[in-house]
């Protein structure tokens, strides 16, 4: 019953993948005695509050207890049941603000390390292939699913186990949206975001990359084959600043995607300038320094206000990244067209806006520049723009849906971050609407008995 | 600081902190080592007949990544010729005059050849000589080792041909592997023993190997039974020896006891102390950690010892064996309920889940606005902060039994007390009560009518 221990996946180049030693990941895995040790310092709570503060109620208590005996392909079964994108949400989930967070031991001492048991048990299963699921018995009703990130996988997968068929449509090349797009090489290698992929493949969903959604008569072409259509779109690009120079701005996401994908194509700047203090300028900010520049973050409030959290903040302090606050970009400056520096004017805290937060405010005259030879954006994503076009209840650019993840159109429900109006768009919510709207759309495919379609 | 020395049965040491007969004392340059380090005496791993040990011989417990927590051994005695073994003992006696030297002997059930080997470790020069009837494995298929030690004619015979021919104290050291620990004892005292020693290792099966389906220590394809010592056998110790020394013929004698079994810290070797134990012997912590751990041993129980206005072992010894009772004098009355302090708690709801499915079902979860709830939650709602409004456990005193398994598994030490509180019952022991009414004992009516004039009630 050896588990040997566990190559660090980032570290072994992939055939696919170029492979950047500096992008290594910063919680490397944990040997087979780390974890069995971690896992038995687990208290076994009953009716434990890890497993509420979970967006998708892994049974965390039993899942670390079945690492703790040894039982490592049944630990990874309890967490896919509940998360089929674990392997992921191992990575990525801030457990700080989840499950970890909310461990009885951080009264006492230090909280159980959550995501690396579950990093654990899933790599197990994802090193050595294991499919822990079967497709139910078919029920001959078909569901199409358009974009294959976090919430567009969890909802094929959850809906292939209940023995509807799935076609997955996605516009890029590789599936698994910002998983395999968007989050830093750091946190999570492209291959296990593959992975995911693979294993819905494996419960027999058809994915069909290249394939967009474009306009309502595609909609009414999907609703028209199949019984029910769930959009997973995510959110668009860097939306644009409207200030001089803008054309010299790297996309924050672009930028990140590169570093994954292609990093050859990231540009061999050295003195780097990211404008925003979210999650993804932080991610954009650590690949630059990590690459070697000197980075400096600009924010036009102050700390306390920043969107990023709190250990996010200090991990890029750690990583040497460097912060001006109260800081609005003005314009980009550059020479024969190579960016020079950015015109800034230094803000002032107003009285607070709808959301509580202090309304930045000019300060006339201020203005000063900082040099730099790049300057990255990353100040939010786009709204998805084909909402409007399908003709959905949109409300702030989000789709409207109700509890069940339906939207204004019947037979059409959505979920992720293009429905997340309120809380943070996360990876593991993105998951729980996956399998919210595959109960709901499980029980009207039950309740038709006639296919709606011809 | 206190005095540690120690005087058993005329033996003297410096300290009570003694090594077992076992690997740890197998030859005069491991003593000499051990003794550079602080331990009191040694106990000569068991020398006699010609044997040959046997490879693969040790067994490990591990639960929950805890590694030794037991140590189980298909080894015999001594496989060094017996000259070689005198010499040394002899050599490490003359270097080392203040430690006790004890040498542990195990020959064929014969006077012939125990006369022989006892005056060959006269001639060492040792402080005393152990009687091994314990080993289970190997030696007693033999007819020696617990062959000697379960059979008590066997027992007081052969120590009868030791005592009756050496002027050195005489320890036997038992078996547990017997109903009755007191059966062998008895027959010990009768065969003249000077101290009595315990407990030798007791009978197992350590494991199965899940991966090659063989059991473990795999011999070559093959497993037996072995001895089995260490910190996972100490309860089994401890009751041996209140045994003894709670039985009037082993207190009549006056002999006393050497305890050991599962000794890892000076803490164990505090409460074989008070249990009565003249001194302590320790095979498997060292074996696990190295002679080194004596360092601390001797300067906790010292620094105990201060604490507690000890100044000698002798002060010690037997200072708890007068609670020591059976239970039939126990107190009827006597009533302890749960208190859980709600500062302490950390919400891990184990208390709840264990009164719940296997005490009495008295814990209540309770919310912060002090209704009763059910464990559970709203799967629509998440987040740590949502988790930080969980509900307490709180004990329904009435109900609580007081069996204390919630106070067992409680994970926050000191956060759930027994607290003993007034009790409306009568303060009366079971055999005072079924001697006044020996009805109670053989009538469930009796007995039900009984509890019903006390008022107890058994939900
Ligand atoms: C830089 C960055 C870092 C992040 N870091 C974290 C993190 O550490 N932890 C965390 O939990 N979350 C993080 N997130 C958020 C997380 O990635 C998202 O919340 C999550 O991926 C949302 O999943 P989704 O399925 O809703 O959308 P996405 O992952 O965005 O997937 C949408 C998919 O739909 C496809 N698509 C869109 N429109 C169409 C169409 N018309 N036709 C066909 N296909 C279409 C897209 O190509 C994409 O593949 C981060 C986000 C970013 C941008
Ligand atoms: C590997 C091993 C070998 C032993 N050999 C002997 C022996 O030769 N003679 C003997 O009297 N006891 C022997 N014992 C028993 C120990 O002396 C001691 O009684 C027992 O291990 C309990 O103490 P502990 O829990 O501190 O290990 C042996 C024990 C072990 C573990
Ligand atoms: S709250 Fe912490 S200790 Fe309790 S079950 Fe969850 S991880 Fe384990
Ligand atoms: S002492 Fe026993 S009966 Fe009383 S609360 Fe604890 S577990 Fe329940
Ligand atoms: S076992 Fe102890 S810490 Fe856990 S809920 Fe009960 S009282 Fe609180």
């Amino acid at each position: 019953m050896t588990d040997h221990a566990l190559v660090d996946d980032a570290q072994t180049p992939h055939a696919g993948f170029p492979f950047d030693p500096r992008f290594a990941p910063t919680h490397p895995p944990l040997s087979a005695h780390e974890a069995a040790v971690e896992a038995n310092r687990c208290l076994y709570c009953y009716d434990a509050p890890c497993i509420q503060a979970c967006p998708t109620h892994i049974d965390i208590p039993t899942f670390i207890r079945k690492i703790a005996t040894d039982n490592l392909r049944g630990s990874a079964r309890t967490i896919l049941e509940a998360n089929f994108l674990g392997g992921t949400c191992a990575r990525v989930c801030p457990v700080e603000e989840l499950c970890e967070g909310a461990c009885v031991l951080n009264s006492e001492e230090k909280p159980i390390a959550i995501g690396r048991l579950q990093r654990h048990a899933v790599d197990h299963v994802q090193e050595r292939g294991l499919q822990m699921f079967t497709a139910g018995t078919p029920t001959g009703r078909k569901v199409a699913v358009v974009g294959s990130g976090p919430a567009g996988l969890s909802v094929s997968a959850e809906l292939a186990k209940l023995g509807h068929a799935v076609t997955l449509l996605e516009k890029r090349e590789l599936g698994g949206g910002l998983s395999t797009y968007g989050i830093i090489v750091l946190r999570e290698p492209v291959e296990v975001s593959l992975q995911e992929v693979e294993a819905v493949q494996a419960l027999g969903v058809t994915v069909e990359t290249g394939r967009e959604l474009t306009d309502q008569a595609g909609l009414t072409a999907l609703l028209d084959e199949y019984d029910a259509v769930f959009l997973g779109l995510g959110l668009g690009a860097v939306p644009a600043m409207g200030i001089p120079g803008e054309e010299h701005l790297i996309d924050g996401l672009q930028y990140i995607e590169d570093s994954k994908i292609a990093p050859d194509c990231l540009p061999d700047a050295v003195n780097i300038v990211v404008i925003g203090a979210g999650n993804t300028a932080i991610d954009a900010a650590t690949i630059a320094r990590r690459r070697g520049a000197d980075v400096t973050m600009l924010y036009r409030r102050t700390d306390s206000e920043m969107t990023a959290y709190r250990h996010e903040y200090e991990f890029a302090l750690s990583e040497g990244i460097q912060y001006r606050f109260l800081t609005q970009p003005v314009r980009v400056i550059s020479e024969d067209g190579k960016v020079t520096g950015v015109e800034c004017v230094k803000m002032v805290l107003g009285v607070p806006d709808t959301g509580g937060r202090p309304r930045p405010n000019p300060l006339p005259g201020s203005e000063f520049v900082v040099p730099c030879d790049a300057v990255i954006s990353a100040i939010g994503q786009e709204k998805p723009a084909l909402a409007n076009e399908l003709g959905l209840d949109v409300s702030g650019g989000y789709i409207v849906v109700n509890h069940d993840m339906q939207t204004s159109l019947p037979r059409v429900y959505a979920g992720g971050d293009c429905v997340r109006l309120r809380g943070t768009a996360s990876t593991v919510m993105a998951v729980q609407d996956g399998k919210y709207a595959a109960v709901a759309i499980h029980q009207q495919l039950s309740q038709t008995q006639e296919a709606p379609h011809g | 600081m206190a005095d540690l020395s120690v005087n058993f049965a005329g033996i003297r040491a410096p300290n009570p902190f003694w090594l077992a007969s076992a690997p740890p004392t197998n030859s005069g340059a491991q003593i000499h080592r051990a003794f550079e380090h602080g331990w009191g005496g040694a106990v000569w791993k068991t020398i006699g007949a010609p044997v040959l040990n046997i490879s693969n011989r040790y067994g490990g417990l591990t639960i929950g990544g805890q590694r030794l927590l037991a140590i189980n051994n298909v080894e015999l005695i001594s496989d060094r010729p017996l000259d070689v073994n005198l010499r040394e003992i002899a050599e490490i006696k003359r270097l080392w005059p203040d430690r006790a030297v004890i040498v542990s002997a195990m020959v064929d059930a014969s006077p012939e050849a125990w006369r022989e080997i006892v005056m060959m470790i006269e001639d060492t020069g040792a402080d005393g000589i152990e009687l091994n009837y314990g080993c289970p494995q190997g030696m007693s298929e033999r007819g020696m080792g617990a062959a000697v030690g379960q059979v008590p004619e066997m027992c007081e015979l052969n120590t009868h041909w030791v005592t009756s021919i050496t002027k050195l104290p005489v320890i036997v050291k038992l078996t547990p592997n017997v109903t009755h620990i007191t059966e062998p004892a008895h027959a010990a005292i009768a065969g003249g023993a000077n101290a009595l020693s315990l407990i030798n290792t007791i009978n197992s099966v350590m494991s199965v190997d899940l991966d090659t389906l063989q059991i473990t220590p795999n011999i070559g394809g093959r497993g037996t039974h072995g001895g089995y010592a260490g910190p996972a056998v100490k309860p089994i110790a401890l009751n041996m020896l209140t045994e003894l020394l709670t039985d009037e013929g082993v207190l009549r004698s006056g002999v006393p006891v050497c305890g050991m079994g599962g000794i890892v810290t000076w803490k164990d070797a505090a409460e074989f102390l008070l249990l009565g134990a003249g001194a302590v012997q320790v095979c498997t912590a060292a074996m696990h950690y190295g002679y080194r751990i004596v360092e601390d041993m001797i300067d906790g129980l010292g620094n105990w010892m201060d604490d507690k206005g000890f100044a000698t072992i002798a002060d010690v010894s037997g200072r708890a064996l007068p609670q020591m009772s059976s239970f039939g004098q126990l107190d009827l009355g006597y009533q302890a309920v749960a208190r859980i302090d709600p500062d302490k708690c950390i919400q891990c709801n184990l208390c709840y889940v264990a009164c719940n499915d296997t005490a009495h079902q008295c814990i209540d979860l309770v919310a912060g606005n002090g209704v009763r709830v059910d464990p559970g939650y709203d799967v629509r709602v998440n987040g740590r902060a949502v988790a930080d409004t969980r509900p307490t456990p709180v004990v329904r005193e009435p109900d609580c039994v007081g069996c204390a398994l919630c106070a067992n598994v409680c994970p926050v030490d000191g956060c759930i007390t027994m607290v003993s509180v007034p009790s409306t019952q009568e303060n009366i022991s079971w055999d005072a009560l079924t001697a006044q009414r020996p009805e109670i004992a053989t009538s469930w009516d009796a007995m039900m009518a009984y509890r019903k004039e006390q008022g107890i009630e058994i939900h």
